[in-house]
């Protein structure tokens, strides 16, 4: 097999160092490496990652094929720097049966771009109900660890108690979407002065405060390990923070936009803005970056929730919620935590890669960029400056809240076992 | 020149003093034999309503007519809106016919705004309604039906409110009413307290530019002009009061409480008036309530506004966009 040697790369942001990729796997870290016939790659001071992990990805195949596919969803992800993701269960079918699961598996390792892994829903049809056959998801070929009714809150207590103990069986996790459904009645953004102003129906903080203190007790209690997606409220980490210091096995993520955008942004009534859960005051933009630093929020996951033009191309109460995030989300990240010193590029990889694989349990992904390791690796031109042009992405959607915008940081190459997914900007 | 009319929170003082003068004109057209201006002859106005809202509704009709322009009405229902045509389509198709002005009463907030921002069409946009975000040409109505019988018809041109202390009771929280009113009042120098049960009040009002009392009784004796609000009995359904009984003991308006109110103060209603519940039918029918007169204020208000936006006078001495907020300080 080929062999790639990538000159001069600042690995985790360190000092330059040569890397050479042999098949499948990282041969060699070190200085002045030089190998007849390889391939050069000059880094010219660019960092070199581990190759990015999504926890939070929305493929959209199967059913809203008109938004995204397997194919076009990886390909962003290859654009944005990921070498796997987590795709979600809201699909149409729900990927609450093991056909589904592997399907969606299947068609990620048939595209090579990105791995695959799909997250399985833990009720039937996410309907809150019933148990999904989550042992039959987790020992089909596509191997789900995650589970989650993303989109919907697992709200009945009982049902989510049974759902922590249940996956305990096989190591498996739940990811909860932290929403209590009475209190987010036809909510449409952060509740607060803005809404008050603008008109539109509240999603107060509580909410999804309640929630994530009602699941870390039950995690507590029947001894399992709860994930939080997008955490998005100075409240919500002070209850992580809490449950962290009791011991509880909880971790949780952050989204880009959350990092980055607050609740003014809706003043425009332009429904690019409309996200679930919604964006909230600079107060909280300020907590979660924080957060994210000292490790209270363990992740960046992007909830890339692509939808077609019209469904954003409309008054905000009919608009759909979610926004595109893969290819944006490492520039988000160094523009919210590396250039305001809040975190170095070893910290990125671990946000972005070594622990969202370690929660998700994705072999061979978040591993260190060293000798005998796979070689999925990320090239990050961090000295570029560029604003956001959405025609540009590789996703099918263009649901961007960052058109326009001035953002740090282009992902130039990706390798996923040593194939290059991304070379100078340009997919392969 | 302001094209569009969104908010009150749009209008500077200057505006809402025009629009207001321009009204009292447009009152003495309504006294003539001949109630017709040629102002807009040859221009085209649509009434596109998503909600149904007769009164409103007739009175944006009645306006136009008056003014002599071509007017479509549009309602959404039964129409291919309720096929799933969206808004875009919708407004593109009626501006394709050739339309000037669009008058939009809409179900969700903010839907007005996205109209004369997105690019969709180039016609004039006149909120006339929309969720529970604005009303401008209520508020503006209400302002001048205050200014008359508070200042005085030819005392009041070219005047403001200032020190005029205005209550508004009722539900705020669903309401557009209040939100508008209390934008263009303190535009005008006017002090505004609100009266409500917390549960009908917005979280976040604290940054709005007005006094906040769960207290009638206490708000009454301080009033120059009481303004009661519409409260839909299924709000107690969904837990905001308990019994429609209970209400109308702490926030209805009845005559002992109208008495407490200072002799020249006001009793306000936009309508429709649920008598019995936010107001008694002996307050309703009595001399102090305006109810009816802002019915007909409506027309020659609306008049003004369409007559100030079409008809090419100079507006207003504002170079900022139509809709952005004066409390926004973003850009």
């Amino acid at each position: 097999m080929s062999k790639i040697l990538i000159r001069g790369a600042k690995v985790l942001g360190g000092e330059p160092q040569d890397v050479l990729i042999d098949g499948r796997t990282i041969a060699q870290v070190g200085a002045g490496l030089s190998v007849e016939g390889a391939e050069v790659v000059e880094a010219d001071g660019k960092v070199l990652l581990p190759g990015l992990v999504d926890l939070h990805t929305h493929l959209r195949e199967p059913g809203r094929e008109d938004s995204e596919t397997v194919l076009t969803g990886t390909r962003a992800a290859a654009s944005g720097g990921y070498t796997s993701v987590f795709a979600m269960a809201n699909t149409f079918p729900v990927a609450d049966t093991a056909g589904v699961v592997e399907q969606v598996y299947r068609l990620g390792q048939q595209h090579g771009y990105c791995d695959v892994q799909p997250i399985g829903a833990v009720t039937v049809g996410l309907e809150g109900r019933k148990l999904a056959e989550l042992g039959a998801m987790h020992e089909s070929a596509a191997g789900v660890t995650v589970f989650s009714d993303d989109g919907k809150c697992v709200d009945d207590a009982v049902i989510m108690r049974r759902a922590l103990e249940y996956v305990k069986a096989f190591g498996g996790v739940v990811a909860q979407h932290a929403q209590e459904p009475r209190l987010t009645e036809g909510a449409q953004m952060n509740e607060g002065v803005v809404s008050a102003e603008l008109g539109l129906g509240g999603w107060p903080a509580v909410a999804e405060e309640s929630i994530i203190a009602r699941d870390v007790l039950l995690a507590e209690h029947v001894g399992s390990r709860v994930h939080i997606c997008h955490l998005s409220t100075a409240g919500s980490v002070e209850i992580v923070r809490w449950a962290k210091s009791r011991g509880i096995d909880v971790t949780a993520e952050v989204t880009p936009h959350h990092l980055l955008l607050t609740d003014e942004l809706v003043r425009s009534y332009n429904p690019v803005y409309k996200v679930n859960p919604p964006l909230r005051t600079e107060r909280d933009v300020h907590a979660l970056r924080e957060a994210l630093a000292d490790g209270t929020i363990d992740i960046v996951a992007t909830d890339h929730a692509p939808h077609p033009h019209e469904d954003k191309d409309c008054e905000w109460a009919a608009a759909a919620m979610g926004m595109v995030g893969l290819e944006t989300a490492l520039s988000v990240v160094q523009a919210t935590m590396v250039d305001t010193g809040l975190l170095d590029w070893a910290g990125v990889a671990d946000r972005m890669s070594f622990k969202p694989a370690k929660i998700g349990r994705a072999a061979g992904h978040g591993r260190p960029v060293s000798a005998g390791e796979p070689a999925n690796l990320t090239l990050v031109d961090t000295a570029y400056r560029g604003s956001v042009d959405p025609a540009g992405f590789a996703s099918r959607s263009r649901n961007t809240p960052y058109e326009g915008r001035e953002l740090p940081g282009r992902v130039t190459h990706t390798w996923l076992r040593g194939k290059a997914t991304l070379v100078d900007g340009k997919l392969t | 020149m302001q094209r569009h009319l969104i908010s009150a929170a749009d209008l500077t003082r200057d505006d809402a003093i025009q629009i207001l003068d321009t009204a009292e004109e447009m009152a003495r057209v309504a006294d003539r034999p001949i109630k017709k201006l040629p102002t807009l002859r040859g221009r085209t106005v649509v009434n596109l309503f998503f909600e149904d809202s007769t009164r409103t509704r007739i009175s944006f009709e009645a306006a136009e007519k008056r003014l002599s322009a071509d007017v479509i009405n549009f309602s959404a229902k039964g129409s291919s809106v309720s096929k799933g045509e969206s808004l875009k389509d919708t407004a593109q198709t009626l501006e394709a016919m050739g339309v000037d002005a669009v008058v939009i009463r809409h179900g969700a907030s903010g839907a007005p705004y996205r109209l004369a921002n997105s690019g969709w069409i180039d016609a004039a946009v006149i909120n006339a309604g929309d969720g529970t975000h604005q009303h401008p040409t209520q508020a503006l109505l209400d302002a001048f039906t205050m200014r008359r019988r508070l200042v005085g018809r030819d005392a009041g041109l070219g005047q403001d409110l200032a020190g005029k202390r205005i209550t508004i009771v009722g539900d705020i929280l669903h309401g557009r009413v209040a939100r508008s009113n209390v934008d263009l009042l303190h535009t005008l120098g006017a002090e505004v307290t609100l009266v409500a049960p917390p549960t009908l009040l917005p979280v976040g009002i604290e940054s709005w530019p007005c006094e906040i009392s769960y207290d009638l009784d206490a708000t009454l004796p301080k009033s120059d002009a009481v303004m009661m609000l519409r409260v839909q009995r299924e709000r107690m359904n969904a837990a905001f009061f308990p019994t429609e009984r209970e209400y109308s003991r702490r926030y209805g308006l009845d005559g002992d409480r109208m008495a407490r109110m200072p002799e020249h103060a006001i009793v306000m209603h936009p309508g429709p008036m649920v008598r019995g519940m936010e107001i008694t039918a002996e307050v309703a029918d009595s001399d102090r309530c305006t109810a009816i007169e802002q019915v007909a204020n409506g027309v020659s208000t609306r008049m003004a506004v369409l007559y100030l936006l079409l008809g090419g006078a100079v507006f207003d001495a504002k170079n900022a966009p139509a809709a952005t907020h004066t409390r926004t300080e973003e850009k």
